[in-house]
């Protein structure tokens, strides 16, 4: 096996057990938190898969994919908290 | 040379990731869990974006890869700081084995 291909299995590792937590979590921040830490290592897959292909756009997908997860996490965790989306 | 230090700082981001979310699965209870995810997972991934930079060199890669370096860092513990607040004025249980909550002695 070539050394990225164990790079990329690490990481799905990392992928199925953010998958247990979200199907699995008992309550819902456990599910936002679960969401939130998938978004950071599919950041970390794309840079290794422009890391191996040479092609930039994976990089593009990883920086667009951290904000906009972002501003996901915030809106569900001001949902959570009960408020709407402009207080 | 070069080659042989990225590879290398990214297997320890690897490392960081993997125990990060390992702790995702074991720990007991929300905040737990956020406290051991979100640390190990940010550095985790900060360790592979540097060597992604380290791996190719400044071009066109690299300095995408510090672009994202520098929005992770500033916004998953933001959004871990939001979680962990929302959580708790939610009302989400704490774990039986908790010592103290100073969040909720300061409420009162």
């Amino acid at each position: 096996m070539t050394t990225f291909g164990f790079f990329y299995l690490v990481l799905l590792a990392c992928v199925f057990m953010c998958l247990y937590r979200i199907g699995r979590g008992p309550t819902v921040p456990d599910r936002i938190v679960a969401i939130d830490i998938l978004g950071v290592v599919i950041v970390g897959f794309c840079a290794l898969l422009s890391m191996d292909t040479g092609q930039d756009v994976y990089m593009i997908v990883g920086i667009s994919w951290a904000l906009i997860g972002f501003i996901g996490s915030l809106a569900l965790a001001k949902h959570l908290e009960g408020k709407s989306f402009d207080e | 040379m070069s080659e042989i230090i990225g590879l290398t700082l990214v297997s320890i981001g690897l490392l960081f990731d993997f125990f990060g979310c390992f702790g995702l699965i074991r720990f007991p209870d929300v905040f737990n869990r956020l406290q051991a995810a979100t640390k190990c997972v940010t550095l985790g991934t900060c360790f592979i974006l540097v060597g992604t930079f380290v791996y190719l060199g400044p071009g066109a890669i690299g300095i995408k890869a510090l672009i994202a370096l520098a929005f992770i860092v500033v916004t998953t513990p933001t959004a871990a700081h939001a979680i962990s607040r929302a959580s708790h004025a939610a009302g989400v249980e704490l774990d039986e084995s908790t010592v103290v909550d100073k969040y909720a002695e300061e409420k009162d």
